[in-house]
Formats: C-alpha cells, structure tokens, sequence
C-alpha cells in the first residue's frame, strides 16, 4: 500500500504528534518501508481464523467491589507538571 | 577474596558464601557499586545508581543473614531495568518523556523482588519504551558492548545485559515484547529466560504492548535465573492477564537429566538465510544437548517468515495506545509555554518522544485508523494465531524447539540505524515467541571472533522448566556462559 | 414544510457500585479534587484495570430488566481519542461484543397506553473526569474523581418521534434502574446524561437526515427544551435550502440554545480495538439465572397489579409506579387499611403535594404509611369527614402524632350519634320558623337549596363535626314531619 506526506501527516494528527516540514519525506519514506513489510500479511489466506488478543485463552477476574484506596493526591500529584488546588492545569479549554 | 571472583560468582554461589557469612551483603554490595563506578561511564549500562540505598538495604539484609532470617535472594545485589516503576526511585524507561519521573509505586516484580531480599543497585539503561534492539534509541545514550566497545549490546534491555556481563551485578531484569531480554542476553553473553505471557505479573512495568511484554531474569547461569523466575513471578490481581497458576520451585526442580527430550529445529531457522557461524555455534551447543541424551527433530514452523510483519502490527498498535497516556497533563515532559490545548499535546510528545517511538506510534496509528482496521489489526490478529497453532503442533512433537537467538553477534552502533528494517530483523527468531505468549531463553553458545552468540530455547506455555533444565545441562556439560569480556579496557 | 423529527438517545447511567469498575477508588460524589483518584484512574505509567464484579452484575441485571440477549463473551475495547479529562489517552469501552445486546423497553405514556422502544446495546464502560472552567484565569482545571467511575451506556434505535416520547423514555429508564438498584438515576449530579441524536425529515419520507448529537443534557426538562430548540434550529436551516453539518453540540439552558462544541473539532477516528490489558468477560446461564432471581417486580409488572389487585386506574397505577419507594409506600397503606383507591388519592392528593411542597422524598415523608392508613380507617369508619380529615392529615404533618391523637387533642371526632344529632336539628327548626315555612311551600327543587341554611346552622352548632350523611338524613325527615 503506497503512503502519501499528506498521510503521514493525518496519522500524526490522530497521534498528536508534530512532524516538521523538512523531515516529513524521510518519516514518509521510512514510514512507507514499514508498511511495505507489513504488506506481506495479505498473502496469507486467514478466513475463519478468529482474531487472537491475547496468548491465553483464559477470562477476566473479577474484582469484589470495595474501596480500597484512599487519598493519595499529594503523592500521585507529586509528578505533575502543573497544578493548583488539587487540580492538573491545562490551557483553557473552550467547549 | 578478591573482588573479581565476588564480582563474577553466580547467585547461587554467592547466596552460599551469604549464608555461610564468608562475605557480607554490605561488602557484596559495595563492590558491586564500585565496579559501577568504574564500568559504567565507558558502558553507560546504568541510568540511575542509587548507592545509599543500596547500603541500606544490604545492612538490612545482613543482619536478617546474622539472625538466619533470610529468604531465597537475601542480600543478593540487583538492578532493575528503567521500565520498572520503582517508587521514590526515578523511572525513565529510556525517555525523556519520563527523565524526571519519581513513581509512588512499586512494579509488583520489585515488590515480590524486594520480599525476596535483593538490594536493589540502580536503574539499567534501555531503548526508549523498549522500542529497539541496539539501545540506540534511548535518551540516555548508547550502552556499549563490553566485548567491543565499538558494537551495540542489543536490546531493549541492553543496559542490563552489559551491567550483568561486566560485574556490576549477578542479577538484572528484564522485559521482553519481541526479544528485548533473549537479543541482549545474545549478543553480551549472559542467560535470559523470558517467561510464559502471565507467569510475572505486568503491574508497575511501563507498558509496550500489553498483549506482548513479559518481564523475565537475566543472569550469569540458568541456575540464577530459575531462582529469579520463582522470585518474580505468580498471580497478580493487579493484573487481569497474569495467569492463575501455582509457582514452582524452578530451582529445587532443575534435573539436568535430559534422557529423552526431543528437541524441535525448525527447518524455517536452519534455512539459507541463516548465518553459517551462527548455525555451527548454535549446532554445537545442540550436539551438546544431543550428548546428554536429547535428541534432535527437524520440524516445521511454516508461517514463521510471518510472524515479523504480524509483529509490527500488533506491537506499534497496542503501543499507540499505550504511550496516549504521555500527554503533559499529569506526569512527565510539558513543553515550554504551550499556547493552547493542542499545542500542548503536539509539542509535549513531539519534543519528548524519540524518533523511533514517533514511528511505531504513527505505524500503530495508521493500523488502527479507519478504512485499515481490518487490512491490518485485525489481520494480524489473525496471523498471529495462524502462528500460535504452528508452534501448537510442533509441540506435539517435541519438548523444546530450539534455533538462534538472534541473526548475528554483535554490530558496531549506526550500522542499522538508518533503515528500520534491518533492525527489525534482529529479532526474526524472537518474535513468534512473543506473539504465541511462550517461554523462551538464551543461553550462551561460544564466540564468533570474540563475540557472543547465544541458543535460543522456546518452551510449552508455562514449562520454563524444560528449557531451564535444557539450558542447565549445557551450562554442567560447556564453559561458554562463562566466558568474560576483557574489562581492563573499560575500567576508569 | 411539514418536519418529522426522528432521535435516538444515548443514556450514560452511572452505576452504583462502591469502587470505580477497574480501580479500587471511591466513586462517592462531591469529593476534593482528584482526592479520589489513585495511579490507574490517573492512567499512571504501568498501572492496569481489574474489572469491579458489581458493575458486571449491574450491567447484566439491566439486560434482564428489558429483556436483552446478555452477551456470552463480551469484550472490552480501547475507544482511542485526546482530551484532558481523559487520563489514558483512551477510554475503556465495549465496540465489538457489548455485554448487553439488543432489546425492547416498553415505555408507559400518559395515557396508559405502551410505547415500545427497540434498544440496540448497552455497554460498560469507564466515565471521564470533570473539567473546570472557571475556577483559573488562563487555565482550565482537571479533577479526575470521576474518571473510572462505571457506566452503563444505553443506546436505542431511532425511534422517537417526539420531545414527549423522548422524556417518557427517560422517565421510564430512571425508574427502571432505580427499581433494579443499579443507579441513583440523579440527573442533577450526573448519575444519568442523555446524549440525543436529532434529525428531521420531510413527514413521510422513509431516509434519514444528517443528524446532530446534543451532549450531556442533564434534566428531564432540559431535554424536551433541547429538542425543541434543535427542531426550531435544524427546520430554519432546511426551510432556508441549507443543510445541516453532522456535528457534536452542546444545549446552553441559560439561552436555550444548542451551540457546536469547538473541542470536538478535530475529527476523530476512534480507532477501536481489543483492549489487551483485559480479557474476555464470560457470561453463563448459571450466571444468568441467579442473577435472573434477584431481580425485583419491575415497573411494567407492578403497574398491571396495581390496576387488576387494587382496581387503580392506569393513569393512577402510572403515577405511583414509577417511583419504586412510592409505590411501596402505597402497598404498606393498603395492607393497613385495605382501601386502595382513597390510599391512591390521598398518596396522589394531599401527601404529594405536601412532599413537593417541602421537597423531601416520600421515604422521608413525616407521615408514615402506618399514619396515612390509620386516617383512611378514620375516614371509612365515619370518624372523620373528608373536611376533618385534611385537617388531620395537616395536624400529622406537623407531628401532633397520629389520627387519634389527633382527633383526641383536637376533638375533632364526627358527630354520628343520632340523639345528639336529633337534638340539635330540632333547636335549629324550632328557632327557624320562617324558614322552615319557606322550605315547605317550595317544590322539590327549590328544597333542595333551601336546606342548605339548615346544614349550615346545624354545622355550625357542631363546630363542623356533624356527620354529613346522617344530618341530610335527618333534617330531610324532620322537615318533612313539619308539614
């Protein structure tokens, strides 16, 4: 599958990253040599082969419902960049 | 006793000489911190040395010894790799995302680790969220080989590899996604055993690719890292994935005894493509196991050529997803004064996030994006179960299956940086064993012009006691594990 | 032109477990900022959800309440998108294999009749935190005490025709969830947003429009006015030859208008897939049936007893269901007094409108069924006139305890002795002789009238304490021995 600059850039839109102008043939072209090995995957004949997800065919657990955790704001907090009063900060968002 | 045999003893000696109180966890400890401090700046295995610590807790650990207290790795010197969260200890996983992220919490490993008694050294250098097999992409700099100073020492868990070849440790962790612990364990020449998908618990590991990642022991013997795996692992509520089965002693129950085994080489590994001084290394550690009473069956893994492309599907998807999380918002790299919301987000993980994990994370991206979900996600989905049954069949066969652990020794640093593919192709004997959730280890197999080569051997899911007791014998039977690199070049 | 107007709704319920579904937080409301979040509702590096068993039991006792298909092996998926309230990066949601498949809610209108209501699925997932705008000059604020708390999305096919459909709807769900135990359903704190999807069409045309989506509408009310202002805004633009912009907005109750929400700008692929960290959630049918036997009666069921067990009306049964603790607190009554249908109007009259008034929940009303009932007794005994008994009911109200102590602190009993009675008609005829030559040269039609001087006199006498019935009686046949 051939891939364009144009996206390229609508991907790293989606994964909110930036990629400069002088940068984005080579991204493209390193990007499009990636594809092109996972291209190979259409050769293979896979009708009626369930997805897998994971290695184990095992269920989830279940948790009892309880509380186990109390405050623990100043030490998870600890590693914010910004905040104030207990809240992160951000630039003003505008709904 | 000098310092050079303490520094290069295996656990299991040196639980010995704890016990017995020939040495001190203190003194044990202190030389470990010393040939760190006289290793690492030419090696850069380390990120973070916490040396106070380390005291502290091998003081801790010797008067558990004095009052015979102790529990299976008590005093035991260690260091984790960087994408362990340790709490109140720094946590980078190779990024600058994370240079000066402090965890209030401890990975479950660390945790059942630090109940076991290890004094925990440091922190090991790695690729950037594990996304490499040269450590080149970590912010932190390059490791070097300790064979040739000059090559990579493979990776992700690059750091702990060369650590543990040059003495600064008998013990290191790992993880492995794609062959982030058997590559590195390869090309320094030491045994990683990276366990069944849910035998160690993921909790507090930084995530690559969830469906993927296990975190494993690296050590200088097979012996050490039965011992380690029983440290580490075991059902982790904190964890849905982890696997509700009871641990073994993997070390008591070592038996190398290997009368009957049969050992699988699939013809897809021992192909043209293989490099003949890898083939006769990885022949002769196999005529070894032959000798000591396994034999040996060629089968067939016929849709092992695909488990690479299926690999980087799954792995940049899930990690898309993962590393979403890197926003600025709450922990790690803000940019400077961003003008908005989005400029927030872009310039954050932009300017935080290397090169190569940009990538993985657009590939990922763009295999989940709309319009190509199904062409590949959910294609390889597919594969990767096509390959799990391959390896289903051939282990009605045989007990192990065994191949390289990677294509070659060693490269010098820039030789695949400059084309992904080549690195990618690292880890083509690693990779479906990653995606099928199998035990596999390597083991040390000889050098090829002074370097390392390693022996790969992939268990049944949850028998990492086979191949540890594959691994055993070879390690009673040859020298090759431990083979030292010359260090009078490295020493400050 | 004349519009049909043709909605969907998606309700996000937030369900009342204890602890968050994949964290052990507290999921309690009005909390310090970010005081109840730990690492993995902050989506702290290395951190993993374990799935809370309450809010699958929730999910699936809803399932049953309507009937649904319960997914055998339901999954859940990463729904991918960026935004400061949302720690991941992605929320953990059900795209692929939700755990409540399609099923019917049948929706009583107020006219009695059922209103059926295909549902499609309902899912789990995890809510967001909360962004504050206006606490910081340049800076939105982030409180994440909310993120991780467990969701029931419930989405139906676009079957709504009406703004009043669409809120009966909504009535009937919180009723639902409230009688299954699985939600407080308290709009105002957000324990139940509505999401509208609205289009319209030309009235007889079978395609649907572009369609707009009004985000977290948080009262019964406010989503009849959203409608109405979203049918106004989206006929003006069709009238005019415009067409309308598939977007997400956001209804303003202060102007009563729905704007578009700048911050879904951005187009998004949501990129959904399997969620690795979490593996499949099995369902069976032994599952299935316990949870099956600790379902409650619900509504529908309750509404038809109450109509053929107690002979209500269904437009009474329909007013008193819907609230479960209403509806308990009618059957205590009844059992007490066994008269249903001035329970229903006593319940529907003076206490509803006493509980309004001081808004507080019939479960705290300080009237007690015991209480209720014991006046009821009162009233079908002939203690109490219909006039004396509201007097009651306000003296109770107040805490002056209970009927009798009532009727005794104030003397209020009727007076239904007929010698008493007797004696006073006869005073009042006897001091009334003109008027009671008047009653007598009247017709029959004009009597009638005339003996209302006489019950007044009489009532007045007995401070209001006659018995009605007995004293028409009598004064009808002692006017009648006058002649």
């Amino acid at each position: 599958m051939s891939v364009s600059p144009q996206d390229v850039e609508k991907v790293a839109l989606l994964a909110r990253l930036t990629i400069s102008e002088s940068d984005l043939p080579e991204v493209t072209e390193r990007f499009a040599r990636v594809l092109g090995l996972v291209d190979e995957l259409n050769t293979i004949d896979t009708q009626d082969v369930v997805p897998m997800s994971n290695p184990h065919d095992m269920e989830q657990r279940l948790r009892p419902d309880a509380v186990t955790r109390s405050n623990e704001r100043e030490a998870l907090m600890a590693s914010a960049p910004v905040q104030e009063q207990g809240y992160f900060l951000v630039p003003k968002v505008i709904d | 006793m000098t310092d050079s045999t303490l520094l290069h003893a295996s656990v299991s000696h040196l639980r010995q000489l704890l016990k017995d109180r020939a040495v001190s966890s203190e003194e044990l400890t202190e030389a470990c911190l010393k040939q760190i401090n006289a290793t690492n700046e030419a090696l850069n295995a380390i990120i973070t040395v916490c040396p106070e610590q380390a005291l502290e807790s091998a003081r801790a650990a010797d008067s558990q010894l004095a009052k015979g207290e102790s529990k299976s790795l008590t005093g035991i010197p260690l260091l984790h790799k960087d994408i362990f969260c340790t709490r109140g200890v720094r946590t980078t996983c190779g990024s600058r995302m994370l240079e000066q992220f402090v965890p209030a919490y401890d990975a479950t490993v660390v945790s059942k680790m630090k109940a076991e008694g290890v004094v925990m050294l440091g922190k090991c250098n790695m690729d950037e969220f594990a996304m490499g097999s040269s450590n080149e992409t970590s912010f932190f700099g390059t490791v070097k080989n300790p064979w040739d100073l000059s090559c990579v020492p493979g990776g992700s868990s690059g750091g702990s590899a060369a650590a543990l070849a040059t003495g600064m440790a008998p013990l290191v962790t790992g993880t492995d996604t794609g062959g982030s612990i058997r590559q590195p364990a390869s090309l320094c020449g030491v045994t990683g055993l990276k366990p069944t998908y849910g035998r160690v618990s993921r909790l507090g590991i930084i995530a690559f690719a969830s469906s993927l990642d296990q975190a494993g022991p690296m050590a200088r013997t097979a012996e050490d890292c039965a011992l380690a795996l029983t440290a580490m692992a075991g059902m982790d509520d904190g964890d849905s994935t982890s696997a509700n089965l009871p641990v073994p002693d993997f070390h008591g129950a070592l038996n190398p005894n290997l009368q009957g085994l049969r050992i699988g080489l699939p013809r897809e590994y021992f192909n043209d493509d293989l490099n003949a001084d890898v083939r006769a290394r990885v022949m002769a550690a196999l005529s070894e196991l032959e000798k000591a009473g396994a034999s040996l069956i060629d089968i067939d893994l016929p849709h092992s050529h695909y488990a690479i492309a299926t690999y980087y599907v799954i792995a940049p998807a899930e990690a898309s997803a993962n590393l979403a999380r890197y926003d600025g918002v709450r922990f790690g790299y803000r940019c400077e004064q961003p003008s908005d919301l989005e400029d927030l987000y872009l310039r954050s993980r932009s300017e935080g996030f290397g090169e190569e994990v940009q990538r993985r994370i657009l590939v990922g991206t763009y295999a989940l994006s709309a319009g190509f979900y199904d062409a590949y996600f959910n294609k390889a989905q597919q594969v990767r179960r096509v390959i799990t049954e391959d390896f289903r069949r051939a282990f009605e066969q045989v007990d192990v299956i065994a191949g390289p652990s990677a294509p070659g020794v060693a490269f010098p640093f820039g030789a695949k940086q400059q084309d992904p593919i080549a690195m990618y192709m690292e880890d083509i004997y690693t990779l479906a064993v990653n995606l099928a959730g199998l035990p596999g280890l390597s083991t040390p197999a000889g050098l090829i012009n002074g370097m390392p080569v390693g022996l790969q051997l992939i268990g049944k899911p949850f028998d990492e006691q086979t191949i540890l007791n594959a691994a055993h014998r070879l390690q009673i039977d040859t020298d090759w594990h431990t083979a030292r690199p010359n260090l009078e070049a490295i020493t400050s | 032109m004349n519009w049909e107007i043709v909605m969907g709704l998606e309700v996000h319920l937030q369900l009342a477990t204890q602890s968050k579904i994949f964290s052990g937080s507290s999921v309690q409301f009005g909390a310090a900022p970010n005081e109840q979040a730990d690492a993995v509702d902050l989506g702290m590096p290395g951190m993993l959800p374990v799935l809370n068993e309450e809010a699958v039991r929730y999910a699936v006792k809803f399932g049953l309440g309507i009937g649904a298909r319960i997914g055998d092996r339901s999954v859940f998926d990463r729904k991918n998108y960026f935004y400061p309230d949302l720690p991941k990066g992605y929320q953990v949601s059900q795209f692929f294999a939700p755990i409540v498949c399609e099923g019917m809610f049948e929706v009583p209108l107020e006219d009695g009749t059922l209103f059926p209501i295909r549902i499609t699925r309902a899912h789990l997932e995890e809510d967001a935190g909360k962004s504050v705008h206006d606490l910081f000059q340049q800076e939105t604020g982030i409180d994440l005490n909310r993120a991780g708390t467990p969701l029931l999305e419930i989405v139906t096919e676009p079957d709504f025709r009406s703004a009043e459909q669409a809120v009966a709807y909504l009535k009937a769900l919180h009723s639902l969830v409230t009688y299954l135990g699985i939600s407080d359903g308290n709009m105002s704190e957000g324990s139940m947003r509505c999401d509208i999807n609205i289009s319209l069409r030309e009235k007889g045309s079978e395609t649907l429009g572009t369609r707009t989506e009004i985000k977290n509408v948080n009262s019964f009310r406010f989503v009849e006015r959203a409608i109405y202002s979203e049918y106004e805004r989206q006929a003006d633009i069709l009238e005019s030859g415009g067409t309308i912009t598939q977007e997400t907005r956001l209804y303003d109750a202060e102007q009563n208008v729905t704007r578009s929400m700048r911050s879904k700008e951005v187009a998004n692929d949501y990129r959904y897939f399997p969620e690795p960290d979490l593996l499949p959630i099995v369902i069976d049918s032994d599952y299935i049936e316990a949870v099956r036997a600790t379902l409650p009666e619900l509504p529908g069921a309750k509404r038809t007893r109450f109509t053929s067990a107690y002979g209500l009306s269904e437009y009474d049964a329909a007013l008193i269901v819907p609230n479960h603790a209403m509806a308990d607190y009618f059957e205590s009554v009844v059992q007490l007094c066994e008269a249903p249908k001035p329970a229903a109007n006593w319940i529907l009259g003076d206490l509803s409108g006493a509980l309004n008034r001081n808004d507080v929940g019939v479960e705290e009303s300080p009237i007690t069924p015991e209480r209720l009932a014991g006046l009821i007794v009162r009233i079908e005994d002939g203690t109490l006139s219909s006039k004396l008994a509201k007097q009651v009911f306000d003296a109770m109200w107040e805490g002056e305890g209970d009927t009798d102590e009532v009727i005794a602190a104030r003397g209020l009993k009727q007076v239904s002795d007929s010698s008493e009675l007797e004696a006073m008609v006869d005073e009042v005829i006897a001091n009334s002789p003109d008027q009671v030559a008047q009653y007598l040269a009247a017709d029959e039609a004009k009597r009638k009238k005339l003996s209302g001087f006489f019950v007044g006199q009489i009532m007045k006498a007995s401070k209001g304490q006659a018995n009605p019935q007995m004293l028409n009686a009598l004064l009808l046949e002692k006017l009648q021995n006058q002649s």
